[in-house]
């Protein structure tokens, strides 16, 4: 089937001559999946109404729910989102403060304080993908009853990006422009066409905070505003108390611009404490409602699960987690660097052994056995959503087969039984964060190495050296001195542009960007780049999606980096809440949608 | 007696001065920032990240950053925490109550179990009580504090469904329900701490008491027909509990510093886990505040403890 083609069965779609219905079952005939095919419905204008999109929501009146209780084993230490530096905090502003739109779990946007969508059609998105126009919902108040408007918008705009701020959300305002266009439309423009024009008020970075309550603490002063602790937002609960990391408390917000919402009287999120117990609250003894991110061994959450009391939910989003193999030399210095750009790997260089060890690396098994539902295999590094998945990268563990491929390589067995050519010897130092499950799949592969005469060095990190941007220090991800190593990387918004710059040459980790460029393994082509500079201006969501699945095929058809296992966000409810998750937006994203059953 | 004072006050800042070079310097040369989570998050630029190190003033030499900090605490201003960008003694002050409640009370249950078990089992040294009560004491400071606390929670709250395991600050109501309910969270924490402090503490009492009961003068009393009841209170006891009574003294510190390990089972918000969840974000500020104040207990109480002695024992006498 040719774009072609896709094209005309999208128009008849349009035009009702051909059903929903009928459409996707062509598009199985084909090979894609069925909510591939709803997904290239979706992007291409021909969506049903957006409530698919979230859940249904029930209660037919707001208030009577009594408490809903929330564990995160993380707390949260404060409540302005502009100065959230993980997700918890993030999670606990998103309860009082919300955005223009969020992620719904299947990739497409959900409006919030946004009257609709922007799109073409509505005349919100300009044909040439240089601006888009919000238009707000009319009647928001904020908790202290003053009203929302486009004033209020600007000020997050100019309050984010002040460099005296000093706000975490300060990369998606930088390079836009936005202006006012009456009290309830606001402008984004952008100096080149802007296919992934929604990122600044959308979701964990658009969370708006009110002007009348900041406008004195926008610069240097920021962090003496009283309201960083005691957030007046728009949200459905209302501020009651908090505790910096310990525990932090709602109440409902009566006048909330949504129907018959929210559901509970009160809210709170407990902080603290450790993910086995946190799962054991909610699961065993039913003390929660609802436990975040449950990163637990399957085995544990299944037990727990046994009481019959709370379910586990998986909400696949697109983290993955990955190993890369350097593209560069760790052990030359040159310039009195390491891993120089300008050396190569003297063993990875050749694609026989990168392609042996993807050979064997048994994913099956460590989703089996270590993962559960909470990492399943795959061969993609771009899994999701479903439209930019690419068909093309299988996945393979055969030990016999990577011996094959080295020995037609010319990698011969020495008398250690560790393949050796010209003097380079298949020896490799392989690191990672100090975590349990990593270091188990560090054995898989090891094991499975040694079988194929390739010995690997085990090396683990502890956590917040490894992530840590410190320049000094050798051992960061970021520096990656080490042949091959594995992490998780995150995709928090539902379009790749952003993960997808990991690969693009001029990102390359290298000491004058203080390795803080985002291609870490070093890995450079000519194909990638093109690709990925022609995406950034595509302004056609189909060519685009090929584009990406083009750029995913390229770097993991390489194997400089082998995918081993998506990571879902697993967390813990009891089996009458019902809570509205999306594995693109923030935990509490849709928290107004929440309510309890029976 | 004065002069003393001054002299050890005088001795106590260089001290002090010297620990918090020491901290400042380890925590400067441990490795990695508080914006670990950042780091893998795509979305956030990487220019934002060095901006807000710079911003932080991670990126200067560690003797300014030393000196910046000592210049404002002598100031009293004990800076903000990076995570929460919020003043610490603010952090702090939040946590104490809860500190003190339970680690408190923790002390407490400590003395009570350990003094009466201490002083029995040293006047009956070698009887089936004190063989009873040593193995107990074995077994309840060899265990951990980690394993006990897990072991009370699938008992108590998991198996039989009677004590909650996660500690709330926020319990609604008034009056005894109020009362009750604060003391049904309390008792696995202060158990699982009181009886560990209380198992060191009864081997220590029984030491003391053993060696006090040995002595002539005790002999000399018991001869004078003395009641055997009086004997081992007025004579005994108050002797031997001079060197327990420097023991709590320099144990005292600890009632402020928190337990890190059973603050977090637990999920109790105290110093303890302020501690470890700075240490865990490499959150320097409080890291450097919590410990700083945590050295001047301990040498204000080392202090307090050699008072106490002398005034205890009249045969000290301090020049």
């Amino acid at each position: 089937m040719t774009e072609d083609d896709l094209r005309q069965l999208i128009g008849r779609v349009k035009r009702g001559s051909l059903s929903r219905r009928g459409f996707i079952r062509r598009m199985a005939a084909v090979g894609l999946t069925a909510p591939m095919a709803t997904q290239i419905l979706a992007v291409a204008g021909a969506a049903p109404a957006m409530a698919q999109s979230v859940p249904a929501y029930r209660p037919t009146r707001a208030g009577g729910g009594g408490a809903l209780k929330i564990l995160y084993w993380q707390a949260s230490t404060l409540l302005n989102p502009h100065f959230a530096v993980g997700t918890t905090n993030q999670d606990s502003s998103r309860v009082f403060y919300e955005p223009l739109a969020g992620w719904a779990a299947d990739g497409t946007l959900h409006p919030i304080l946004a009257a609709e969508i922007p799109s073409v059609d509505n005349g919100g998105l300009s044909a040439d993908g240089r601006s888009v126009t919000w238009k707000l919902k009319r009647g928001v108040k904020w908790h202290d009853g003053q009203d929302f408007s486009a004033d209020d918008v600007i000020f997050n705009y100019e309050y984010a990006r002040n460099p005296a701020v000093a706000s975490t959300s300060s990369g998606s305002y930088r390079d836009v422009n936005v202006t006012k266009v009456d009290d309830h439309t606001v402008k984004v423009e952008f100096a080149q066409p802007n296919p992934f024009w929604a990122d600044a008020f959308v979701a964990s970075v658009g969370m708006l905070i009110p002007k009348h309550l900041f406008k004195d603490f926008a610069g240097s002063n920021a962090r003496d505003a009283p309201t960083n602790l005691r957030p007046v937002g728009t949200g459905p609960y209302k501020f009651t108390s908090f505790a910096p990391g310990d525990l932090l408390r709602g109440e409902r917000n009566e006048n909330y611009h949504l129907p018959n919402r929210p559901f509970f009287d009160t809210m709170e999120i407990k902080g603290g404490g450790d993910a086995v117990s946190a799962a054991r609250a909610v699961l065993q003894t039913a003390d929660y409602d609802y436990a975040w991110n449950l990163q637990v061994e399957d085995e544990i959450l299944k037990r727990l699960e046994a009481a019959g009391r709370g379910k586990v939910n998986v909400i696949e989003g697109g983290a993955i987690e990955f190993i890369q193999l350097n593209a560069t030399d760790p052990t030359r210095e040159v310039d009195g660097e390491r891993a120089h750009i300008s050396t190569e790997h003297p063993a990875f260089r050749d694609p026989a052994v990168r392609r042996a060890i993807a050979l064997l690396l048994d994913r099956k098994s460590i989703e089996e056995f270590i993962y559960g539902r909470g990492g399943p295999a795959t061969g993609n590094f771009l899994n999701n959503p479903p439209r930019f998945r690419s068909p093309n990268m299988p996945m393979e563990f055969n030990v016999d087969r990577a011996n094959q491929v080295l020995d037609q390589a010319g990698w011969v067995r020495g008398r250690d039984g560790v393949r050796a050519k010209d003097g380079v010897r298949l020896r490799f130092v392989y690191q990672t964060s100090v975590n349990a499950p990593r270091q188990r799949t560090q054995q898989i592969l090891q094991q499975a190495a040694r079988r194929a005469g390739i010995e690997l060095e085990l090396k683990s990190v502890t956590a917040s050296v490894f992530f840590s941007s410190d320049v000094a220090n050798p051992d960061t991800f970021g520096k990656f001195f080490a042949d091959m190593q594995m992490y998780t990387t995150t995709m928090p918004q539902a379009d790749p542009q952003r993960f997808m710059n990991q690969y693009v040459s001029w990102e390359v980790s290298q000491k004058a960007n203080s390795w803080q460029g985002r291609n870490i393994v070093r890995w450079r082509s000519a194909d990638y780049d093109a690709a990925f500079r022609a995406a950034e201006g595509e302004l056609d969501v189909v060519k685009r999606a090929a584009l990406f699945i083009r750029m995913n095929d390229l770097i993991v058809g390489s194997n400089h980096v082998i995918p081993v296992v998506m990571r879902p966000t697993v967390s813990g409810s009891l089996n009458t809440l019902r809570p509205a998750i999306s594995g693109w937006d923030l935990t509490m994203w849709l928290l107004s949608d929440w309510y309890r059953e029976g | 007696m004065t002069q003393y004072l001054i002299r050890r006050l005088l001795i106590a800042i260089p001290s002090l001065l010297g620990i918090s070079v020491i901290l400042f310097t380890v925590l400067a040369l441990a490795p990695g920032d508080p914006f670990e989570e950042l780091a893998t998050n795509p979305a956030i630029p990487p220019e934002v990240r060095m901006q807000l190190r710079a911003s932080l003033g991670l990126d200067d030499p560690i003797h300014m950053r030393y000196f910046a900090w000592l210049t404002s605490m002598l100031r009293g201003e004990w800076g903000f925490s990076f995570v929460s960008r919020i003043d610490v003694d603010q952090l702090i002050m939040q946590r104490l109550p809860t500190t003190l409640l339970v680690i408190g009370t923790s002390q407490i249950v400590a003395l009570a179990v350990a003094l009466p078990v201490g002083v029995l089992a040293g006047t009956r040294p070698y009887s089936t009580f004190d063989k009873v009560a040593n193995t107990l004491a074995f077994v309840g400071f060899s265990l951990p504090t980690f394993f006990t606390g897990l072991l009370f929670i699938l008992f108590f709250s998991v198996y039989l469904g009677w004590l909650p395991f996660v500690y709330r600050t926020n319990i609604a109501g008034s009056g005894l329900p109020w009362v009750w309910e604060h003391i049904k969270q309390m008792i696995m924490p202060v158990m699982v701490l009181g009886l560990f402090q209380g198992a060191a503490l009864v081997r220590f009492v029984r030491s003391a008491v053993l060696d006090v009961i040995r002595l002539d003068y005790v002999t000399t009393a018991r001869s004078k027909g003395l009641a055997e009841r009086r004997v081992v209170m007025k004579h005994v006891v108050r002797n031997a509990l001079i060197p327990v009574v420097t023991l709590i003294a320099l144990q005292m510190p600890i009632v402020f510093g928190g337990a890190i390990v059973t603050e977090q089972i637990f999920r109790v918000p105290g110093i303890g886990s302020l501690l470890i969840s700075a240490i865990l974000s490499n959150d320097t500020p409080v890291i450097m505040a919590v410990t700083f104040v945590f050295s001047c207990l301990v040498i204000f109480f080392n202090l307090m403890a050699d008072v106490l002695y002398g005034w205890l024992d009249p045969r000290i006498s301090y020049r």
